[in-house]
């Protein structure tokens, strides 16, 4: 197999995402991702599905050299899964947004990640409906003000890695948009994992909600305010990497190592992989201004996936089952001859 | 008095009772039994929507009609012979049903006071209340009956009376002459895992029914219906359309060589064709139930792409939930099943009645210009062929096709003589083969001149990487929001399906002369109904039958023109009738329409026959 290179996925489609939107990097580093994958795999390219609903960020399939499928609002997911079911030798990408796949889209979602198919999704999160010119979305903050809340909005925000970890999910990472190095990683790992894997990219909207995520991506402040989880490593974050997280009693603590009498000892060391799923809600719950915001692969855990059980299914009954072809299933039961 | 065995060449049962009395059961063996026997058939069962209403009341009762006949049974039947009616509700709301010469057999057991007020009853002659005080009545004690056969079984109460309609059936055997051996084998096969322990006082209370019946005044004659002497000699089984269309998409999935997927959710009629493609994975059929209606179609559409031949079923409201999605798959251009067991609506309407009321929304319910093979089943095992053809279009048009059943067609049943496999088509669809050139692209929107169908290229084939989706593409598949583009696309499309008009039979005249006065038109499941009208009113007028509505059959306009009157029969207010005005406005068109939820009565279409004479 020819080694692929992310020349090989870039599409001649102009790309028209405007210029500074947050989108750009995540379609680069998908464009990375996907060569080491297919090294470590050995993934031809005819063998990635793309595939999106509406939406900014569904525009991705075009930019891509793959198959691709750009569906309709929400149901991204759904064509996903049947791409899946059908034919599991296919590797499946979807990007989607957070008024797509959380709102419209949000059974959709919430249900292939309780089945936990074997599919990757980008979900690229604004906190607001660009293609539709700046309203809320399921994620923007409470209170913000956009063209259908200019008093502000009066409801509650979701937060996907709550929303991904209650259903039960194997495999949750949340990334901000400029982290390309990081977000390939992420895309590596989702790939590896077997199950639905969600990629939480907050992205920035230059247009409808510039600055949305700045409280964490600003550079000044972001080793403050975020917390880069790797698999095996203790939890330390911040400028000068001296504060960690430490478990007190019943909660998780932000502490800084050598004061109050906490050492590098007491840091939490992160396992993706432990099936106890507490420990990985309260990090995906993590917010400011008391905590930093959990980025990286928060969980990635096996367990049996929807496709597999289908196509082993299948396999089964086929083997034990007396109908073979649809003229053995004709004759089948009660039948009574007239001459 | 002597008995008299009477010989008739056909009859009409229905079996009534409270929705858990088990009358769907007893309907059902009745009628397989009379399959395997001989007879012709042809069932309808009519239960409520509630699982199990208010014990006793109107509202709770379920029904299950059967025909049997030597020859030429074509429908259910109008009114019936033998009405059986396990409680007060069951004669109440049924003993409309009954011919003036019927039998009416009741649990008189259940007509005890709580009984007949439960059901409404205001005066203590539920018989006269309802004006049927002159046909030959039966009031059999089954119930105490029941108990009395089974007190030594050790079985709990609860159980025995669940025993109540196996007593029923013994008796309807008895009076017509049906042998119980099928009935055994049946018992047997049902417990012998999970029950044994059920099977002989289940077989108790069937010959204990039958010899009651044998013994007492009441019955003087008994009737045989022969069987069928001019059946062609073949197999046969008893089919319902649900497991009938079932089949025939397996048997499509088959001849493609394709996979099948079913995205589904449950929704009445339409759910056990699910269920029945969920039993055969030995034939790699993959069902998943899906989160929603909307979920159903697009894992469908995802499968599709991926190159199965996928199917979505449902009824009227799940698929208006599905029209977005319908849209994409005309878009995509991509193939698709999709089956609507219709029911009586607008919203939940009647969700266990039948109706023919989703036309419109199958030909027109989608924004933008959006068309669609329409076609249509005509009757139960018809189901299988409809089916099959759907799949064949689908597959080898590149285009979603609507097949509408009926919740008429999808429960009831038929015997049906088995055909070969050998005898059906194979199914092409146009793939892409090969590897292109370095350089080149596939163009996933050109078509092939004739029939301007586009080639199917399947995810995993080297070189043939192309997008689809719901925005507007130019042949090369890429985005366009160009005006002569988009009107370009939308007349390929639908010409695309205009002309699969060459590969569908034409329309034949199936009964009368062909050319005439009038001309009787029908399409899906009023197809036996009609033609028992059609030949009860003899020659002077002909019929005709359409299984496929879009498009229509080619010589559509030269059969009509050969009448002088028109009239279309549906079961809704005009939908067909209307779709006929628009595509050859030059005919006119007179209506006879039905929209009640039940079909149509052979009685009440000759007389609107006759009137448009």
């Amino acid at each position: 197999m020819a080694t692929l290179t992310f020349k090989d996925f870039k599409s001649d489609q102009e790309v028209r995402w405007c210029p500074g939107c947050g989108d750009h990097a995540v379609l680069a580093a998908l464009q990375r991702a996907l060569p080491k994958v297919s090294q470590a795999l050995g993934y031809e390219k005819e063998r990635y599905v793309v595939v999106s609903g509406i939406g900014c960020s569904s525009r991705l399939p075009y930019y891509m050299d793959t198959y691709g499928f750009h569906s309709i609002h929400g149901r991204a997911t759904a064509v996903s899964t049947g791409i899946k079911v059908a034919n599991p030798t296919l590797t499946v990408w979807q990007a989607c947004g957070d008024g797509d796949a959380l709102a419209i889209g949000g059974n959709h979602f919430i249900h292939a990640i309780r089945r936990n198919i074997d599919i990757n999704i980008i979900l690229f999160n604004n906190q607001i409906y660009g293609l539709t010119k700046g309203q809320y979305s399921p994620t923007s903050k409470f209170g913000a003000i956009t063209k259908t809340s200019p008093y502000g909005t009066v409801e509650h925000p979701f937060n996907p890695g709550s929303l991904v970890l209650g259903a039960k999910g194997t495999f949750f990472a949340r990334s901000l948009d400029v982290e390309l190095k990081l977000n390939e990683e992420i895309m590596t790992a989702a790939a590896l994992h077997d199950g639905c894997s969600v990629m939480e990219m907050l992205t920035n909207c230059v247009i409808f909600n510039d600055g949305a995520h700045m409280s964490i991506s600003d550079p000044e402040t972001r080793a403050d305010r975020t917390i880069v989880l790797r698999q095996g490593e203790k939890m330390i974050f911040g400028k000068n990497s001296d504060k960690g997280l430490v478990f007190d009693g019943q909660k998780i603590k932000v502490v800084t190592v050598g004061e109050d009498g906490y050492t590098m000892d007491d840091i939490l060391v992160h396992d993706a992989h432990t099936d106890y799923i507490g420990l990985h809600m309260a990090l995906a719950d993590m917010k400011g201004p008391d905590y930093p915001v959990a980025l990286g692969v928060i969980r990635d855990v096996k367990d049996i996936t929807y496709d597999d059980g289908v196509r082993d299914q299948v396999r089964d009954v086929m083997r034990k089952s007396k109908i073979h072809s649809v003229d053995e299933l004709l004759h089948s039961g009660s039948t009574w001859e007239v001459k | 008095m002597q008995h008299k065995v009477i010989d008739l060449k056909d009859v009409v049962i229905r079996f009534a009772g409270d929705s858990g009395d088990g009358m769907q059961l007893t309907g059902s063996l009745f009628a397989d039994m009379s399959a395997i026997y001989g007879n012709g058939l042809a069932t309808f069962p009519d239960f409520p929507a509630e699982i199990r209403a208010p014990h006793g009341t109107v509202s709770g009762v379920s029904g299950f009609q059967v025909h049997i006949g030597t020859e030429g049974v074509e429908t259910p039947g109008d009114f019936c012979d033998l009405l059986v009616a396990m409680n007060p509700a069951a004669l109440k709301s049924n003993a409309k049903w009954c011919k003036p010469t019927a039998m009416i057999l009741v649990d008189g057991d259940a007509f005890d006071e709580k009984g007949m007020q439960r059901a409404g009853f205001t005066t203590d002659d539920p018989f006269a209340e309802l004006r049927v005080e002159d046909r030959a009545l039966i009031v059999a004690p089954i119930t105490t009956l029941t108990q009395e056969s089974l007190k030594d079984s050790g079985l709990d109460t609860k159980t025995v009376l669940k025993c109540k309609n196996m007593f029923t059936l013994g008796m309807a055997c008895f009076i017509y002459s049906r042998p119980l051996e099928y009935i055994y084998q049946y018992l047997e096969k049902k417990f012998a895992k999970k029950h044994p322990e059920l099977i002989e006082p289940n077989k108790k209370v069937l010959n204990d029914g039958f010899n009651y019946a044998a013994n007492i005044q009441a019955i003087p004659n008994t009737y045989t219906i022969a069987p069928s002497k001019n059946r062609k000699p073949g197999t046969y089984r008893n089919i319902t359309g649900n497991q009938a269309t079932a089949w025939g998409l397996l048997a499509a999935s088959e001849k493609s060589g394709l996979p099948l997927f079913c995205g589904s959710y449950p929704i009445t009629p339409a759910t056990a064709i699910l269920e029945e493609l969920a039993i055969h994975k030995s034939l790699g059929a993959k069902t998943l139930q899906a989160e929603d209606e909307i979920a159903g179609i697009c894992t469908a559409i995802g499968a599709s792409y991926a190159g199965n031949l996928a199917v979505t079923t449902t009824s009227g409201p799940g698929l208006s939930l599905k029209t977005e999605a319908l849209g994409l798959a005309v878009m995509a251009e991509l193939p698709l099943v999709v089956v609507d067991v219709q029911r009586g609506g607008p919203s939940t309407g009647l969700p266990t009645k039948t109706e023919q009321s989703d036309l419109n929304q199958a030909l027109y319910g989608r924004n933008g210009e959006c068309p669609m093979p329409v076609i249509a089943a005509h009757s139960p095992s018809n189901c299988f062929d409809a089916a099959f053809n759907a799949a064949k279009i689908a597959l080898e048009h590149m285009t979603p096709v609507m097949l509408l059943s009926e919740g008429f067609l999808g429960n009831g049943s038929e015997p049906w003589r088995i055909p070969s496999m050998s005898d059906y088509p194979e199914i092409k669809p146009p793939f892409v083969t090969g590897v292109l050139a370095e350089g080149e692209k596939f163009k996933p929107f050109e078509r092939d001149p004739e029939t301007l169908v586009r080639r199917w290229a399947i995810p995993g084939q080297k070189s043939f990487e192309h997008r689809v989706g719901g925005l507007e593409k130019t042949h090369e598949g890429v985005l366009s929001t160009d005006p002569a583009n988009h009107e370009l696309m939308v007349n390929e499309r639908a010409e695309k399906v205009a002309r699969i008009a060459k590969d569908i039979p034409s329309l034949q005249v199936l009964r009368g002369p062909s050319s005439g006065n009038l001309l009787v038109v029908g399409w899906g499941g009023t197809y036996g109904h009609l033609l028992g009208a059609v030949e009860e009113v003899g020659d002077s007028v002909s019929y005709v039958h359409f299984d496929y509505i879009n498009p229509l059959p080619a010589n559509t306009e030269e059969v009509f023109v050969r009448f002088k009157k028109i009239l279309v029969c549906e079961l809704n207010s005009g939908q067909f009738a209307g779709y006929l005005r628009a595509c050859l406005p030059q005919f006119s068109y007179t209506k006879y329409n039905k929209v009640q939820g039940q079909p149509f009565l052979v009685s009440e279409l000759v007389e609107a026959i006759k009137k448009a004479i």
